[in-house]
């Protein structure tokens, strides 16, 4: 699960990871109110406005801007909040702004020089332990870091039987160039940044830039999480953070039904019971001649409705031409699921598109028998080449 | 002979009275598979499907002699239930259950780290040896025994293949479902390695998907030592970047755990790579006959 940033930052912030003094607000009025408390609070005018949307790029997009007076902030503000946000991560059709987060400038003049760094928590899947990555090359795009430079960035992996340890926080801060007040802030920063990670059961904590502000602060200035579904459980407070408008409507629709969905732009629309028979069907269409306009796993428990369900959704997608529904039956009776795509058929009523249903496993024979006799305007097929040979007839 | 499990293994069911696992045991055990009792906390002493309940994995390796563990225990206390099978000297332990946070299989996969224990899953359809035992939720009746090992992140698509190869008149030595998770037990490559040693197999079939690394070091691996021939296909190719499809360890993190650069990886290393899933069992066939 996705969170905004300012979000992030809240449980950031209840970990003891230093952030910048920011409010979000979800009205022009409200965020000319938080500049003014933020300098109050900061003694400090000049703000950063940032618009809340789940997706990267937002400055290159117009996303991200500083205002200098309460004026600016206003202006920016009427324009930032309704507007929809085209980024390189959002699609064309860009998300809709709802809310801004305005924040302190952390450019303040002081001492020294502010410098920008990147680091971030996640999984190594090869040792199946947890890694910190960070860079000195803050606040740029990580991947072309990555592929230029791949040199400057480091990893420091934790050992799940004791955590990180202050000896890895050091490392950290010493390879990043740091000395003095900024290297104690930075070891601090480390430390409760992985805290912050495996505490909220994150799958993926970014910070992109770390920011050493001119008075050697150390401060997270960006904030991606994504915590691991399967652990929201025991974290109620965080589920209650979703928001389900950043989320494609299919996708939040077949969530109800407890149906994995997720939405392509091809025009062979595809039901399956499993994720990798699923992810093996989108492909069989793709080498059919077809392009799959979804992935969608109905799970151990393909019935009438979760059929019916499926059928609802995908037809929702103007661009599908065909539906192919992939049963291996084992658990699942495939007689039951033939019947549910009966049923599902006079419930859905008009069905405008050709429907394969090929059906293997237990009571396959049956179920394609009950699908022929049905009457409907239904294909059969019992072998995955059979299925695939149809949807290459309906597609061309 | 074959790998994990065979007629011999003695299994125990942890979440044994609970719905998904007494309907799975029903099964395994019409099935032929030797289930000599259950776990769960607070039942022991009650009988459930004529088998006897344990309150510890511990009583019940000792009363039993239970060698492989299968667990249906809810995603909540699952690594627990995993921890207690390999401190109760369990061999083999199958999990089955899906949602397991990820944070508790990397404490987890450190705790079986130096202990004797082989996990298989979780979030697998578990491991059937055909004929012999069935210690998971496949439907055992498309099984047949035979010299083909086979090896998957999947599970429907994983009955798939031993369909693709029962159908071509060949038959299954082992099938592990590994699982779909990002933390694992046992590897692709592990699994290979044992059907390599394994000599009642013939052929080996590897089904990877999308995300992580672990069919290139399998494939890798077979490049240096194999010594069977291996059929390969990797789920996925459709699959958008960054997304996350169906399974919590199918989704593409960078250039390298595509199903086209696996594939390629594969096809590098002398692996017999399928381009359509419909060919699994077609290829496997030839590739035996050609030998």
């Amino acid at each position: 699960m996705n969170l905004h940033e300012y979000q992030g930052k809240s449980i950031l912030k209840s970990f003891g990871v230093n952030v910048p003094v920011e409010i979000v607000a979800d009205t022009p009025e409200k965020a000319v109110e938080a500049a003014r408390e933020i300098k109050s609070e900061t003694g400090m005018a000049g703000w950063v406005i940032k618009a809340q949307i789940h997706a990267g790029g937002r400055g290159k997009g117009g996303g991200v801007k500083l205002a200098k007076t309460l004026n600016e902030v206003l202006e920016i503000s009427k324009e930032m909040i309704g507007m929809q946000l085209v980024t390189h991560q959002t699609g064309p059709e860009g998300k809709k702004v709802k809310k801004i987060l305005v924040g302190q400038n952390v450019y303040y003049p002081g001492e020294s020089e502010t410098e920008e760094y990147y680091m971030s928590v996640l999984l190594d899947r090869d040792t199946g332990r947890n890694i910190i990555m960070y860079s000195t090359e803050g606040g740029v795009d990580i991947e072309s870091v990555a592929e230029k430079t791949p040199h400057l960035i480091y990893k420091e992996e934790i050992d799940p039987k004791v955590g990180i340890q202050p000896f890895q926080a050091r490392k950290i801060a010493f390879r990043l160039g740091l000395s003095g007040s900024a290297l104690k802030e930075m070891v601090k920063f480390a430390m409760a940044l992985y805290n912050t990670y495996e505490s909220s059961d994150s799958s993926l904590l970014e910070i992109n830039p770390v920011m050493k502000t001119s008075d050697n602060n150390i401060l997270a200035v960006d904030c991606k999480i994504n915590i691991d579904d399967s652990a929201l459980f025991r974290h109620k407070d965080y589920a209650e953070m979703r928001d389900l408008s950043e989320e494609d409507p299919a996708e939040v629709e077949a969530g109800k039904y407890d149906l994995n969905f997720v939405k392509l732009d091809g025009n062979v629309g595809c039901m399956v019971n499993g994720a990798g028979l699923a992810m093996a069907t989108m492909d069989i269409i793709k080498l059919s001649g077809g392009d799959p306009a979804n992935f969608l796993d109905v799970g151990g428990t393909a019935n009438a409705e979760t059929v019916e369900a499926g059928f609802r959704i995908i037809l929702k997608d103007p661009n599908v031409k065909v539906i192919l529904i992939n049963i291996f039956g084992g658990i699942v009776r495939c007689d039951l699921v033939a019947q549910g795509v009966v049923d599902a058929y006079h419930s859905v009523g008009d069905i405008p598109v050709p429907v394969i249903v090929r059906l293997q496993g237990t009571n396959a024979e049956e179920g394609k028998k009950l699908i022929d006799d049905s009457g409907l305007k239904v294909f059969s097929a019992i072998t995955l080449q059979e299925a695939a040979d149809q949807v290459k007839k309906l597609v061309i | 002979m074959s790998i994990l499990v065979s007629k011999d293994s003695r299994i125990i069911v942890q979440g044994f009275t609970g719905s998904e696992g007494t309907f799975h045991a029903t099964q395994m055990i019409e099935y032929g598979t030797n289930v000599v009792g259950g776990v769960t906390p607070g039942k022991g002493g009650q009988t459930h499907l004529d088998r006897p309940v344990f309150n510890t994995v511990h009583e019940a390796v000792e009363k039993t002699g239970a060698d492989v563990s299968v667990i249906f225990v809810p995603p909540a206390f699952a690594a627990d239930a995993i921890m207690e099978a390999s401190d109760a000297g369990i061999n083999v332990i199958v999990t089955i259950t899906e949602g397991i946070p990820a944070s508790d299989m990397i404490k987890v996969k450190e705790y079986l780290k130096d202990k004797k224990a082989r996990l298989i899953g979780p979030n697998c359809p578990g491991v059937i040896t055909p004929g012999e035992t069935k210690v998971g939720i496949m439907p055992g009746f498309i099984h047949r025994k035979g010299g083909i090992g086979i090896v998957s992140r999947s599970g429907t698509l994983t009955y798939e293949a031993v369909d693709q190869i029962t159908k071509s008149g060949l038959g299954q030595s082992t099938c592990i479902g590994i699982g779909g998770d990002p933390v694992i037990g046992t590897t692709i490559k592990e699994a290979i390695q044992l059907f390599m040693e394994d000599p009642e197999t013939e052929g080996i079939i590897m089904i990877g998907e999308i995300g992580g690394n672990m069919e290139a070091e399998a494939a890798l691996w077979i490049r240096d030592n194999g010594t069977k021939p291996v059929v390969g296909f990797v789920a996925g190719r459709t699959a958008p970047k960054g997304r996350r499809m169906g399974h919590a360890g199918a989704i593409i993190g960078g250039k390298s755990d595509t199903a086209e650069a696996k594939m390629k990886i594969m096809k590098e290393c002398g692996i017999h790579v399928v381009e359509s899933p419909a060919d699994i069992g077609k290829i496997m066939f030839e590739v035996l006959k050609k030998k």
